[in-house]
């Protein structure tokens, strides 16, 4: 009997260690089962295609299929990095997503903080409402709104440029315009919506704070730049490392204004055209599906060492505000 | 006397800042308000004479054209309808129950699928892999479903509904367990009903991002029967291109409305939204906190 209860024992000791795993499952089955639908749903659409990115390094042939194609070494990316478009959509990417971070940013928290200013509570939280709107818009709409304002014989700018008795500018046929119409284009979209992220944040913050340095007699300057800004600095670094992570993010970044705004017009590509718009129109077209895989490697490389870096670079000056 | 100087100066500082703002606010408002005018002005009028903030000849033909249902647009609404309502509800179901099991204590392997789930916020097998996966593995080209399917998890939002989950008080599962109710009881009963504004804030996200997206159908649809409302939109930017989903092709003679049109479907597809942001605006902004806690 004893004897029994003893194997037992040891029995349930070996299957404990053995198959912790399984013990594991079986004992929070119900979460696993909860949990599975969504891994596997991440594991299809997220890692099965990151074993496609072999596609990169071969002449890829539809009909005969991932494997069977030639490999062809780092002809893809030797092509697309000897072209001008390469530099020229490097160069554009960062180029507007730094203006889009730092002005985006330090706009948003400057509305914040003039919000949280405004006493009359009414206005406050309609000027929000109005702001916020158009986050919720579409760049296709945003591309037809930008095109009544800057359509060449019809638009309103130029109406009023013409009233004035000046030519009318043709915005969709120079380049160089669109340096500025795509940057103020992105914070019409989003400032709104990250000073509302900010106002919130700053809603949350103590009264005590403030009662204690207005006692000390601090003017209402030294308390937004002394408490305000310090304390919702942990949220706007995280919208930081959220947007510098989107820079490089494959496709399902916010690229859509540099494709709808300047209607996808090839006069443009100069000042318009990023990584994103370039994969994409080479993906419509689908003429070369190796170096468009190619691109997208490169991009996702990028995209992972911005990251990486951010992070570690927040890490070492604010460690809990970091990501990760 | 100090008094009195102060409060004058603070009111100057607060005109100041009002002012500010309605000019911030005539900025974001404006193209929309332009749009909406150039959509009830008369067609012919806008040929003559540009576009105005304030329509020269009301008219409500280019409604009334797309209403009658000769234009696309009516089918393209239904097909985005669909997408918007069957994508927001299987993503919060999916993402859900996936973010309540990583925030469980209790289960052992929580770090580990936690961190499956981060990776894919850093390295993507980008897009084309992404292309040939649902269009030659998947077989999803051309049908409804590829415009839902591929945004059904997003490691963002999985992340945030964790973080989340993990500030219910543990107390509440564990007393709901004693009494004898099932995990998925649980969760459906108790920790759903308490979780609103996550669910709220998610749902809307994902609810404008599937109604304003076109870049899916733009890849994998060429049916016009299967067009999206933002994709018709972008299609019907070229003149020619409208005509081409429109079946009447025989009408180009006649005169029918087409600029206006065009302005009028945008503002239909900004109608949704627009009437439904003052109701959801609030659970907006007091979810997009939430939005912003870190992994």
């Amino acid at each position: 009997m004893v004897n029994l209860a003893k194997r037992n024992v040891q029995k349930e000791k070996k299957t404990s260690s053995n198959h912790g795993f399984i013990k594991e499952i079986s004992k929070n089955r119900a979460f696993y089962i909860m949990m599975l639908p969504g891994l596997l749903f991440i594991f299809v659409m997220y890692y099965l295609p990151m074993f496609g990115v072999v596609i990169a390094f071969k002449d890829y042939n539809p009909s005969q299929g991932i494997i069977k194609s030639k490999w062809v070494g780092l002809k893809n990316f030797e092509f697309f990095f000897k072209s001008q478009s390469a530099a020229t959509v490097t160069f554009n990417t960062l180029f507007y997503n730094v203006i889009f971070i730092v002005v985006g940013l330090g706009l948003a928290v400057l509305v914040a903080v003039m919000l949280n200013e405004i006493r009359n509570k009414f206005f406050a939280s309609m000027y929000k409402s109005i702001l916020l709107f158009p986050y919720l818009i579409s760049w296709v709409v945003a591309g037809y709104l930008l095109f009544s304002l800057l359509s060449v014989d019809r638009g309103v700018i130029n109406r009023l440029i013409q009233h004035f008795g000046h030519e009318p500018i043709q915005w969709y046929m120079e380049p160089s315009y669109w340096r500025y119409i795509i940057p103020v284009s992105y914070m019409w979209k989003n400032v709104g919506y990250l000073s509302v992220v900010f106002f919130a944040a700053i809603t949350g913050i103590s009264s005590d704070y403030y009662e204690a340095a207005e006692m000390d007699g601090a003017s209402g300057f030294q308390k937004t730049v002394k408490i305000t800004i310090p304390l919702i600095m942990p949220i706007v670094i995280t919208m930081f490392l959220l947007q510098a992570g989107k820079i490089f993010y494959a496709g399902l970044g916010d690229w859509g204004l540099f494709y709808n705004l300047p209607r996808d017009s090839g006069i443009l590509y100069s000042t318009t055209d990023v990584i994103d718009t370039y994969i994409f129109r080479s993906l419509k077209q689908l003429n070369d599906p190796g170096m468009t895989a190619a691109i997208g490697l490169y991009q996702s490389l990028v995209g992972f060492v911005l990251v990486v870096f951010t992070n570690w670079l927040v890490k070492k000056y604010d460690p809990d505000s970091a990501l990760y | 006397m100090e008094n009195l100087k102060r409060r004058k100066k603070v009111s100057i500082s607060q005109i100041i800042i009002h002012l500010i703002f309605i000019l911030a606010c005539i900025f974001c408002i404006l193209p929309i308000l332009l749009v909406l005018s150039i959509s009830l002005t008369d067609e012919s009028v806008i040929y003559q004479n540009g576009y105005h903030l304030i329509p020269e000849a009301f008219s409500l033909d280019a409604y009334k054209y797309i209403l009658s249902g000769s234009s696309p647009v009516l089918n393209s609404y239904l097909v985005t309808a669909i997408v918007t309502i069957v994508g927001t509800v299987v993503h919060l179901y999916l993402t859900s129950m996936l973010s309540y099991g990583l925030s469980r204590k209790e289960v052992k392997y929580s770090r580990a699928l936690s961190f499956y789930v981060f990776f894919c916020l850093l390295f993507s097998g980008g897009m084309l892999p992404w292309y040939i996966l649902l269009t030659k593995y998947l077989h999803l080209k051309d049908t409804i479903f590829v415009l839902i399917a591929p945004y059904l998890v997003s490691s963002v939002n999985v992340l945030i509904m964790k973080n989340f989950f993990k500030g219910i008080p543990n107390s509440i599962v564990e007393a709901a367990r004693i009494d004898g109710s099932s995990e998925y009881n649980t969760f459906f009963k108790i920790v759903m009903p308490i979780s609103k504004p996550v669910f709220a804030t998610i749902g809307l996200f994902v609810a404008v991002f599937y109604w304003n997206d076109w870049m899916t159908c733009s890849l994998f649809i060429n049916n016009t029967k299967l067009y999206s409302l933002q994709f018709l939109l972008q299609s019907i930017m070229d003149n020619i291109a409208y005509l081409q989903g429109n079946p009447m092709l025989e009408k180009i003679g006649t005169k029918l409305p087409d600029e206006t049109a065009r302005m009028a479907t945008c503002i239909l597809a900004i109608l949704p939204i627009a009437v439904a942001y003052p109701f959801i605006q609030k659970n907006f902004e007091k979810g997009l906190t939430v939005g912003a806690v870190k992994e």
